[in-house]
């Protein structure tokens, strides 16, 4: 038990930094990217989003295994030495979790009301001061992006188990530590495992919440 | 002014947690130093608790840290095809005999071995007592269309499990014959459910026995013994493995003290060794 201890901070914490490096880089591409197509008239437009929704049912273990290939030493992106580290683990989860950040940033920008847009141009707002102002009118919507994208980081195990191999101390996290103890057939750590990945995951959720009862609209 | 700070202090927030934890964020490269040797290897081997034994040796004398991917053999010489690895443990004598020819490893070094046993529900029509002899057990497993599982994922079990129906003239089409597509310790599972014939390697299945009521049937023909072997990939085809790390992981198997613990492995908890060295 007491290696069991030594063992799962490591698991833990990097399960924290991978998922929470992996999500703030979604939405660093995704919220601009879902707002922009949220406010756009442009042509072509229903072609992006309905990309962007196919994008939200990508099998993880799909992404693993293309991830796979392309990073292998024998794959085109070989030379980046990604393979089996916590780099290729994150590059998986931030291709996984960008379509929900982009879809639902659309869906909340999208659902402000036209007359805000108008008002805010009449007030003489720079784009950028549009942009911005919007984006923090519908900081609902974003939060519930932050959650969504947590929340499937977290859980994900087909891609991350491929691309990271499931190295001991190196890019073993909650998920694959579960399945390797369910496999050695050591259910009560894989549920106590379980139990931790529950509690991050309701701890997440109820600071969110938090966050929005302090800063209502 | 409340929502911008809110906005703000999630993205601030982001920014930090990244900030602080971006550079320990695992890199391929060796760590202050140490030497880093990627092994790819069998579940079972993992499974049955071996390396965590031997790895923390070799790091002991080398000061080389070993990094294991467990997956089928098939994934595994595949891992190794690609130079995704530096050194191989597997036990897939023929795929891996090929894997030499094809010049991805210098040499095939056989380490140690322990055996399959086929395995079975008690007291079913098939019995230790009633089956004379493996060719026996498959043929009524086949013909009588008893249940039987086969790991199904082109394992070196896998492999050995489809040469024995093929030594017996017998292609496995019968309807209880399940694929079940996953490692040993799941397999052994689903038999078990569903009381099922199943081909085991006997280290998985004795850390496995006290949870189940599967009994041996048939131990001890030669066609049983599974062979591991450990192959270092050949930095002609792929410059860029650890060679010289993976060539003292080889030596380092082969010493006498290592062999004596690999023997003494498994000998007080199951009251036999799980794996006999070569």
């Amino acid at each position: 038990m007491d290696a069991l201890r030594h063992e799962i901070w490591p698991i833990v914490s990097l399960s924290v930094l991978v998922s929470t490096t992996a999500v703030m880089l979604s939405c660093v591409l995704g919220m601009p990217l879902g707002a922009w197509l949220g406010l756009s008239a442009m042509r072509g437009k229903s072609i992006f989003q309905a990309l962007a929704f196919a994008g939200m049912a990508t099998p993880p273990v799909v992404v693993g295994l293309v991830l796979y290939l392309l990073l292998s030493r024998s794959g085109p992106l070989g030379d980046w030495r990604w393979l089996f580290t916590g780099k290729a683990m994150i590059f998986a989860q931030v291709i996984l979790d960008l379509p929900f950040v982009i879809c639902i940033t659309m869906t909340a920008v999208e659902s402000l009301p036209e007359e805000l847009r108008f008002q805010l141009r009449s007030l003489g707002a720079t784009p950028w001061q549009l942009r911005w102002t919007l984006l923090s009118e519908s900081r609902e919507g974003l939060m519930l992006a932050v959650i969504t994208a947590m929340g499937r980081s977290l859980s994900e195990v087909g891609a991350v188990l491929m691309v990271g191999g499931n190295i001991e101390g190196h890019t073993r996290v909650l998920t694959t530590a579960i399945l390797l103890e369910t496999s050695r057939g050591r259910f009560a750590v894989a549920l106590s495992l379980g139990a931790i990945l529950m509690t991050m995951a309701l701890m997440i959720n109820i600071l969110f919440v938090r966050l929005q009862k302090r800063y209502p609209r | 002014m409340n929502r911008y700070l809110a906005n703000t202090l999630i993205i601030l927030s982001m920014i930090l947690t990244a900030g602080c934890t971006q550079s320990s964020v695992p890199s391929a490269g060796p760590a202050s130093g140490l030497q880093v040797l990627t092994l790819a290897t069998t579940t079972s081997t993992q499974d049955s608790g071996l390396l965590d034994i031997l790895l923390p040796l070799f790091r002991e004398q080398t000061g080389i840290e070993v990094r294991v991917i467990a997956v089928g053999s098939g994934q595994a010489l595949e891992l190794g095809r690609r130079g995704d690895v530096d050194v191989l443990l597997t036990h897939a004598p023929e795929a891996e005999k090929e894997f030499v020819r094809d010049g991805f490893s210098r040499e095939r070094i056989p380490v140690f071995h322990n055996d399959f046993v086929l395995l079975g529900p008690p007291g079913e029509i098939l019995s230790k007592q009633s089956a004379a002899s493996l060719d026996d057990a498959l043929r009524r497993i086949s013909s009588d269309n008893l249940p039987f599982v086969s790991r199904g994922d082109d394992s070196g079990t896998h492999r050995k499990e489809q040469q024995l129906w093929a030594s017996v003239g017998i292609e496995p089409q019968f309807s209880n014959y399940l694929s079940a597509g996953s490692g040993m310790a799941r397999t052994l599972r689903v038999a078990q459910e569903k009381q099922a014939y199943v081909l085991a390697d006997r280290g998985t299945f004795l850390v496995l026995r006290s949870e189940l009521s599967l009994e041996v049937i048939v131990e001890g023909d030669s066609r049983l013994l599974n062979f591991y072997a450990v192959m270092a990939i050949d930095p002609v085809r792929h410059p860029h493995v650890h060679a010289e790390a993976a060539d003292r992981f080889i030596s380092f198997l082969k010493e006498t003290s290592t062999r004596q613990t690999i023997s003494e492995f498994g000998r007080t908890k199951y009251g036999q060794p799980l794996f006999f060295v070569e």
